[in-house]
Protein backbone atom coordinates (compact mmCIF):
# COMPACT_ATOMS: atom_id res chain seq x y z
CA UNK A 1 0.00 0.00 0.00
CA UNK A 2 1.37 3.54 -1.03
CA UNK A 3 1.54 6.17 2.01
CA UNK A 4 1.01 8.66 -0.24
CA UNK A 5 -2.17 11.21 0.73
CA UNK A 6 -3.29 7.66 2.86
CA UNK A 7 -4.80 9.00 5.31
CA UNK A 8 -5.12 6.66 8.87
CA UNK A 9 -7.10 6.70 11.86
CA UNK A 10 -4.99 6.25 14.90
CA UNK A 11 -6.65 4.83 17.97
CA UNK A 12 -4.67 4.91 21.12
CA UNK A 13 -5.89 3.94 24.64
CA UNK A 14 -4.88 6.92 27.05
CA UNK A 15 -4.45 6.76 30.17
CA UNK A 16 -3.10 9.22 33.13
CA UNK A 17 -3.37 7.34 36.49
CA UNK A 18 -3.71 10.59 38.32
CA UNK A 19 -7.04 11.61 36.23
CA UNK A 20 -8.85 8.28 34.69
CA UNK A 21 -9.78 5.67 36.21
CA UNK A 22 -9.58 3.20 33.10
CA UNK A 23 -7.50 3.87 29.48
CA UNK A 24 -10.21 5.34 26.80
CA UNK A 25 -9.72 5.51 22.98
CA UNK A 26 -8.57 8.91 21.56
CA UNK A 27 -8.02 9.12 17.90
CA UNK A 28 -5.73 10.63 15.59
CA UNK A 29 -6.26 11.50 11.84
CA UNK A 30 -2.80 11.68 10.07
CA UNK A 31 -1.60 11.84 6.58
CA UNK A 32 0.58 9.32 6.18
CA UNK A 33 2.66 11.49 3.63
CA UNK A 34 3.32 13.65 6.23
CA UNK A 35 5.64 11.45 8.20
CA UNK A 36 9.13 11.66 8.52
CA UNK A 37 9.37 8.17 7.86
CA UNK A 38 7.54 4.88 6.75
CA UNK A 39 6.63 3.07 10.30
CA UNK A 40 4.01 3.20 12.62
CA UNK A 41 6.58 5.07 15.49
CA UNK A 42 7.40 7.98 12.53
CA UNK A 43 3.05 8.78 12.75
CA UNK A 44 3.67 8.62 16.60
CA UNK A 45 5.85 11.47 16.21
CA UNK A 46 3.89 13.28 14.49
CA UNK A 47 1.02 13.33 16.07
CA UNK A 48 3.22 14.58 19.50
CA UNK A 49 4.56 16.98 17.33
CA UNK A 50 1.18 18.41 15.26
CA UNK A 51 -1.68 16.95 16.82
CA UNK A 52 -1.36 16.01 20.66
CA UNK A 53 2.11 17.08 22.56
CA UNK A 54 0.75 15.19 25.68
CA UNK A 55 0.63 11.84 23.90
CA UNK A 56 3.27 9.88 25.93
CA UNK A 57 5.67 6.96 24.28
CA UNK A 58 8.86 5.39 24.98
CA UNK A 59 11.27 5.45 21.63
CA UNK A 60 15.03 5.32 21.62
CA UNK A 61 16.73 3.50 18.16
CA UNK A 62 14.51 3.78 15.66
CA UNK A 63 15.48 0.53 14.25
CA UNK A 64 14.44 -2.54 16.06
CA UNK A 65 17.33 -2.29 18.77
CA UNK A 66 16.75 -0.47 22.16
CA UNK A 67 13.11 -2.67 22.58
CA UNK A 68 11.73 0.54 24.15
CA UNK A 69 8.51 0.79 21.82
CA UNK A 70 7.01 -2.46 22.24
CA UNK A 71 2.83 -2.35 22.37
CA UNK A 72 -0.07 -3.85 21.18
CA UNK A 73 -0.72 -3.31 17.55
CA UNK A 74 -4.14 -3.86 16.36
CA UNK A 75 -4.30 -6.99 18.93
CA UNK A 76 -0.71 -7.89 18.29
CA UNK A 77 2.33 -7.40 20.38
CA UNK A 78 5.05 -5.36 18.33
CA UNK A 79 7.72 -2.92 18.00
CA UNK A 80 6.33 0.16 16.05
CA UNK A 81 9.16 1.62 14.56
CA UNK A 82 10.04 -1.65 12.69
CA UNK A 83 6.44 -2.19 11.85
CA UNK A 84 5.94 -0.02 8.49
CA UNK A 85 3.01 2.11 7.79
CA UNK A 86 2.15 -0.11 4.64
CA UNK A 87 1.40 -3.23 6.58
CA UNK A 88 -1.53 -1.93 8.38
CA UNK A 89 -4.79 -1.12 7.59
CA UNK A 90 -6.39 2.46 7.63
CA UNK A 91 -7.53 1.91 11.07
CA UNK A 92 -5.39 1.14 13.69
CA UNK A 93 -5.51 0.62 17.36
CA UNK A 94 -2.82 1.01 19.62
CA UNK A 95 -3.01 -0.20 23.49
CA UNK A 96 -0.19 0.10 25.90
CA UNK A 97 1.47 -4.01 26.64
CA UNK A 98 -1.23 -5.84 27.55
CA UNK A 99 -0.96 -7.04 31.46
CA UNK A 100 1.78 -4.62 32.41
CA UNK A 101 0.94 -1.86 34.70
CA UNK A 102 0.32 1.31 32.32
CA UNK A 103 2.72 4.78 33.59
CA UNK A 104 0.99 6.72 31.16
CA UNK A 105 -0.48 6.13 27.86
CA UNK A 106 1.35 3.96 25.68
CA UNK A 107 4.26 3.60 28.86
CA UNK A 108 4.59 0.87 30.74
CA UNK A 109 5.83 -0.39 34.35
CA UNK A 110 8.70 -2.84 33.54
CA UNK A 111 9.78 -3.19 36.96
CA UNK A 112 8.45 -6.94 37.15
CA UNK A 113 9.66 -7.73 33.87
CA UNK A 114 13.00 -6.81 35.06
CA UNK A 115 13.46 -8.13 38.09
CA UNK A 116 12.32 -11.58 36.36
CA UNK A 117 15.19 -11.02 34.05
CA UNK A 118 16.92 -10.23 37.22
CA UNK A 119 16.18 -13.94 38.15
CA UNK A 120 18.28 -15.26 35.11
CA UNK A 121 21.51 -14.45 36.44
CA UNK A 122 22.03 -13.13 32.86
CA UNK A 123 25.93 -12.92 33.16
CA UNK A 124 28.44 -15.55 32.78
CA UNK A 125 29.16 -17.99 35.92
CA UNK A 126 32.45 -19.99 36.23
CA UNK A 127 34.17 -21.94 38.84
CA UNK A 128 37.01 -22.65 36.87
CA UNK A 129 40.30 -20.71 37.25
CA UNK A 130 40.32 -17.61 35.57
CA UNK A 131 41.96 -17.67 32.15
CA UNK A 132 44.91 -15.05 31.44
CA UNK A 133 42.87 -13.29 29.35
CA UNK A 134 39.92 -14.45 28.51
CA UNK A 135 37.45 -17.88 27.82
CA UNK A 136 37.78 -18.80 23.97
CA UNK A 137 35.32 -20.50 22.29
CA UNK A 138 34.68 -22.13 19.42
CA UNK A 139 32.91 -21.44 16.40
CA UNK A 140 30.49 -24.42 16.90
CA UNK A 141 30.42 -23.44 20.42
CA UNK A 142 29.09 -19.59 19.80
CA UNK A 143 27.00 -20.77 17.44
CA UNK A 144 24.79 -22.35 19.71
CA UNK A 145 24.00 -18.65 20.96
CA UNK A 146 22.45 -18.17 18.10
CA UNK A 147 18.66 -17.41 18.31
CA UNK A 148 18.99 -16.78 22.03
CA UNK A 149 21.60 -13.99 22.08
CA UNK A 150 19.62 -11.49 19.80
CA UNK A 151 16.77 -10.51 22.35
CA UNK A 152 16.14 -7.01 23.13
CA UNK A 153 14.21 -7.14 25.83
CA UNK A 154 11.60 -5.54 24.26
CA UNK A 155 8.53 -7.41 26.68
CA UNK A 156 6.27 -8.31 23.28
CA UNK A 157 6.93 -11.62 24.19
CA UNK A 158 5.94 -11.84 28.07
CA UNK A 159 3.08 -9.59 27.91
CA UNK A 160 1.37 -12.23 24.91
CA UNK A 161 1.99 -14.70 27.42
CA UNK A 162 -1.68 -16.13 28.84
CA UNK A 163 0.95 -18.25 31.25
CA UNK A 164 2.14 -14.74 32.54
CA UNK A 165 -1.10 -12.96 32.65
CA UNK A 166 -2.28 -15.33 35.11
CA UNK A 167 1.08 -15.82 37.32
CA UNK A 168 3.00 -12.93 36.48
CA UNK A 169 4.42 -13.28 40.07
CA UNK A 170 5.20 -16.78 39.94
CA UNK A 171 5.75 -17.78 36.38
CA UNK A 172 9.29 -16.12 34.56
CA UNK A 173 7.97 -16.00 31.61
CA UNK A 174 9.32 -16.41 27.66
CA UNK A 175 11.61 -13.06 27.78
CA UNK A 176 13.30 -14.40 31.10
CA UNK A 177 13.36 -17.86 29.97
CA UNK A 178 14.86 -17.54 27.13
CA UNK A 179 17.83 -15.55 29.12
CA UNK A 180 18.04 -18.51 31.16
CA UNK A 181 18.45 -20.82 28.15
CA UNK A 182 20.71 -18.46 26.39
CA UNK A 183 23.66 -18.67 29.35
CA UNK A 184 22.90 -22.45 29.68
CA UNK A 185 23.93 -22.54 26.15
CA UNK A 186 26.98 -20.57 26.71
CA UNK A 187 30.50 -23.33 26.80
CA UNK A 188 31.97 -20.49 29.21
CA UNK A 189 29.50 -21.07 31.80
CA UNK A 190 29.69 -24.27 34.07
CA UNK A 191 26.34 -23.46 36.36
CA UNK A 192 24.40 -25.68 34.62
CA UNK A 193 23.15 -27.14 37.47
CA UNK A 194 22.77 -23.88 40.08
CA UNK A 195 20.67 -22.34 37.03
CA UNK A 196 18.44 -25.46 36.62
CA UNK A 197 18.07 -26.12 40.27
CA UNK A 198 16.47 -22.07 40.69
CA UNK A 199 13.76 -23.53 38.50
CA UNK A 200 12.70 -26.50 39.94
CA UNK A 201 9.44 -25.38 41.17
CA UNK A 202 5.92 -25.62 39.55
CA UNK A 203 5.98 -22.43 38.52
CA UNK A 204 9.20 -20.39 37.34
CA UNK A 205 9.35 -22.31 34.41
CA UNK A 206 6.74 -25.39 34.34
CA UNK A 207 3.88 -22.53 33.96
CA UNK A 208 4.59 -22.48 30.10
CA UNK A 209 2.04 -24.24 28.21
CA UNK A 210 3.46 -24.34 24.78
CA UNK A 211 0.92 -21.91 23.37
CA UNK A 212 3.56 -20.25 21.51
CA UNK A 213 2.40 -16.87 21.97
CA UNK A 214 5.93 -15.75 22.24
CA UNK A 215 7.37 -16.75 18.96
CA UNK A 216 4.25 -15.61 17.14
CA UNK A 217 4.71 -12.35 18.41
CA UNK A 218 8.82 -11.56 18.69
CA UNK A 219 10.09 -9.00 16.61
CA UNK A 220 13.51 -10.39 16.36
CA UNK A 221 12.20 -13.56 14.95
CA UNK A 222 13.68 -15.80 18.02
CA UNK A 223 11.42 -18.41 19.31
CA UNK A 224 11.56 -18.73 23.57
CA UNK A 225 8.97 -21.38 23.20
CA UNK A 226 11.58 -23.43 22.05
CA UNK A 227 14.05 -22.02 24.52
CA UNK A 228 11.74 -23.02 26.87
CA UNK A 229 11.54 -26.60 25.80
CA UNK A 230 15.44 -27.06 25.63
CA UNK A 231 15.39 -25.89 29.21
CA UNK A 232 13.09 -28.43 30.11
CA UNK A 233 14.91 -31.20 28.03
CA UNK A 234 17.78 -30.42 30.37
CA UNK A 235 15.80 -30.48 33.67
CA UNK A 236 14.73 -33.95 32.16
CA UNK A 237 18.48 -34.69 31.53
CA UNK A 238 19.68 -33.61 34.87
CA UNK A 239 17.05 -35.64 37.28
CA UNK A 240 16.48 -38.65 35.44
CA UNK B 1 9.69 -20.47 46.92
CA UNK B 2 7.05 -22.15 49.46
CA UNK B 3 5.98 -25.39 48.44
CA UNK B 4 2.41 -25.78 47.44
CA UNK B 5 1.04 -28.68 49.83
CA UNK B 6 -2.02 -29.08 47.94
CA UNK B 7 -0.13 -30.00 44.53
CA UNK B 8 0.79 -33.52 43.68
CA UNK B 9 4.95 -33.49 43.69
CA UNK B 10 5.61 -29.72 43.79
CA UNK B 11 8.56 -30.59 41.94
CA UNK B 12 8.22 -28.88 38.18
CA UNK B 13 10.05 -31.54 36.28
CA UNK B 14 8.02 -34.47 38.51
CA UNK B 15 4.58 -33.15 37.48
CA UNK B 16 5.33 -32.49 33.81
CA UNK B 17 6.90 -36.24 33.72
CA UNK B 18 4.08 -37.57 35.53
CA UNK B 19 1.24 -35.97 33.35
CA UNK B 20 3.34 -36.85 30.00
CA UNK B 21 3.71 -40.65 31.58
CA UNK B 22 0.39 -41.51 32.52
CA UNK B 23 -1.48 -39.28 29.73
CA UNK B 24 0.44 -42.16 27.67
CA UNK B 25 -0.90 -44.98 29.49
CA UNK B 26 -4.00 -44.07 30.08
CA UNK B 27 -4.10 -43.35 25.89
CA UNK B 28 -2.99 -46.95 25.27
CA UNK B 29 -5.31 -48.61 27.54
CA UNK B 30 -8.50 -46.40 26.39
CA UNK B 31 -7.35 -48.05 22.53
CA UNK B 32 -6.59 -51.57 24.02
CA UNK B 33 -10.20 -51.58 25.80
CA UNK B 34 -11.41 -49.98 22.46
CA UNK B 35 -10.06 -52.94 20.76
CA UNK B 36 -11.18 -55.71 22.28
CA UNK B 37 -14.78 -54.27 22.10
CA UNK B 38 -14.90 -53.76 18.26
CA UNK B 39 -12.37 -57.47 18.25
CA UNK B 40 -15.58 -58.89 20.34
CA UNK B 41 -18.54 -57.09 19.16
CA UNK B 42 -21.73 -57.46 20.00
CA UNK B 43 -19.84 -57.85 23.70
CA UNK B 44 -21.72 -59.84 26.19
CA UNK B 45 -20.98 -59.65 29.23
CA UNK B 46 -19.65 -62.83 29.87
CA UNK B 47 -16.65 -62.20 27.77
CA UNK B 48 -16.64 -59.11 29.43
CA UNK B 49 -16.40 -60.30 32.45
CA UNK B 50 -13.89 -63.05 31.78
CA UNK B 51 -11.40 -60.05 30.06
CA UNK B 52 -11.61 -58.23 33.96
CA UNK B 53 -11.36 -61.52 35.53
CA UNK B 54 -7.41 -61.73 34.30
CA UNK B 55 -5.40 -60.73 36.79
CA UNK B 56 -3.16 -59.05 34.37
CA UNK B 57 -6.35 -57.10 33.22
CA UNK B 58 -6.67 -55.93 37.14
CA UNK B 59 -2.98 -55.04 37.47
CA UNK B 60 -3.30 -52.83 34.56
CA UNK B 61 -6.37 -51.34 35.58
CA UNK B 62 -5.59 -50.58 39.04
CA UNK B 63 -2.54 -48.84 37.29
CA UNK B 64 -4.47 -46.77 35.02
CA UNK B 65 -6.78 -45.82 38.05
CA UNK B 66 -3.91 -44.53 39.45
CA UNK B 67 -2.97 -42.62 36.64
CA UNK B 68 -6.15 -40.84 35.85
CA UNK B 69 -6.17 -39.98 39.49
CA UNK B 70 -2.21 -38.15 39.51
CA UNK B 71 -3.00 -37.16 35.97
CA UNK B 72 -6.31 -35.35 36.79
CA UNK B 73 -5.10 -34.26 39.91
CA UNK B 74 -1.82 -32.18 38.77
CA UNK B 75 -4.30 -31.17 35.49
CA UNK B 76 -7.03 -30.12 37.98
CA UNK B 77 -4.12 -27.69 40.58
CA UNK B 78 -2.86 -26.03 37.30
CA UNK B 79 -6.13 -25.05 36.16
CA UNK B 80 -7.37 -23.72 39.63
CA UNK B 81 -3.88 -21.89 39.92
CA UNK B 82 -4.21 -19.95 36.98
CA UNK B 83 -7.89 -18.84 36.92
CA UNK B 84 -9.34 -18.82 40.65
CA UNK B 85 -7.81 -16.20 42.31
CA UNK B 86 -9.62 -16.34 45.79
CA UNK B 87 -7.23 -18.28 47.69
CA UNK B 88 -10.07 -19.65 49.92
CA UNK B 89 -12.53 -20.39 46.72
CA UNK B 90 -9.07 -21.95 45.78
CA UNK B 91 -8.24 -24.22 48.39
CA UNK B 92 -11.52 -25.46 48.89
CA UNK B 93 -12.05 -26.40 44.67
CA UNK B 94 -8.61 -28.11 44.98
CA UNK B 95 -9.64 -30.10 48.59
CA UNK B 96 -13.24 -30.95 46.76
CA UNK B 97 -11.00 -32.93 43.86
CA UNK B 98 -8.78 -34.59 45.59
CA UNK B 99 -11.53 -35.71 47.82
CA UNK B 100 -13.39 -36.71 44.69
CA UNK B 101 -10.65 -38.52 42.94
CA UNK B 102 -9.94 -41.00 46.07
CA UNK B 103 -13.68 -41.59 46.59
CA UNK B 104 -13.49 -42.76 42.76
CA UNK B 105 -10.07 -44.40 43.29
CA UNK B 106 -11.58 -46.68 45.80
CA UNK B 107 -14.37 -46.78 44.07
CA UNK B 108 -12.72 -48.55 41.27
CA UNK B 109 -10.57 -50.52 42.97
CA UNK B 110 -13.82 -52.22 44.57
CA UNK B 111 -15.10 -53.11 41.23
CA UNK B 112 -12.26 -54.33 39.51
CA UNK B 113 -10.80 -56.42 42.51
CA UNK B 114 -14.62 -57.51 43.43
CA UNK B 115 -14.87 -59.66 39.61
S1 LIG C 1 4.95 -20.95 24.76
FE1 LIG C 1 5.08 -20.75 26.96
S2 LIG C 1 6.13 -18.84 27.31
FE2 LIG C 1 5.47 -18.83 25.17
S3 LIG C 1 3.50 -17.75 25.22
FE3 LIG C 1 3.11 -19.90 25.45
S4 LIG C 1 2.99 -20.34 27.63
FE4 LIG C 1 3.97 -18.34 27.31
S1 LIG D 1 12.37 -12.77 23.06
FE1 LIG D 1 11.77 -11.40 21.43
S2 LIG D 1 9.80 -10.56 22.10
FE2 LIG D 1 10.75 -11.45 23.88
S3 LIG D 1 11.79 -9.75 24.88
FE3 LIG D 1 13.28 -10.79 23.55
S4 LIG D 1 13.20 -9.70 21.63
FE4 LIG D 1 11.37 -9.11 22.77
S1 LIG E 1 12.73 2.54 19.19
FE1 LIG E 1 14.25 1.10 19.72
S2 LIG E 1 13.25 -0.77 19.33
FE2 LIG E 1 11.83 0.66 18.57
Amino acid sequence: MSNTGRIIHITVYRFDPDQDSKPYPATYEVDASHCRGVMLLDALEYIKSHLDETLSFRRSCNEGVCGSDGMNINGKNGLACITPLASLPDKVTLRSLPSFPIIRDLIVDMTRFYKQYERADPYLQNTGDAPAKERLQSPEERSKLDGLYECILCACCTSACPSYWWNPDKFMGPAALLWVARFLADSRDNYENERLEALQDAFSLYRCRSVMNCADVCPKGLNPAKAIADVRHRMLDEST
Amino acid sequence: MVRNILALTGSGVRDWLIQRVTALLILAYVITLVTYVVQHAPLTYAAWHQFFACHVVKIVTTLILLSVVWHAWIGMWTVFTDYIKPRMLRRVLTVSVIIYLFYNLVWGLDLVWSI
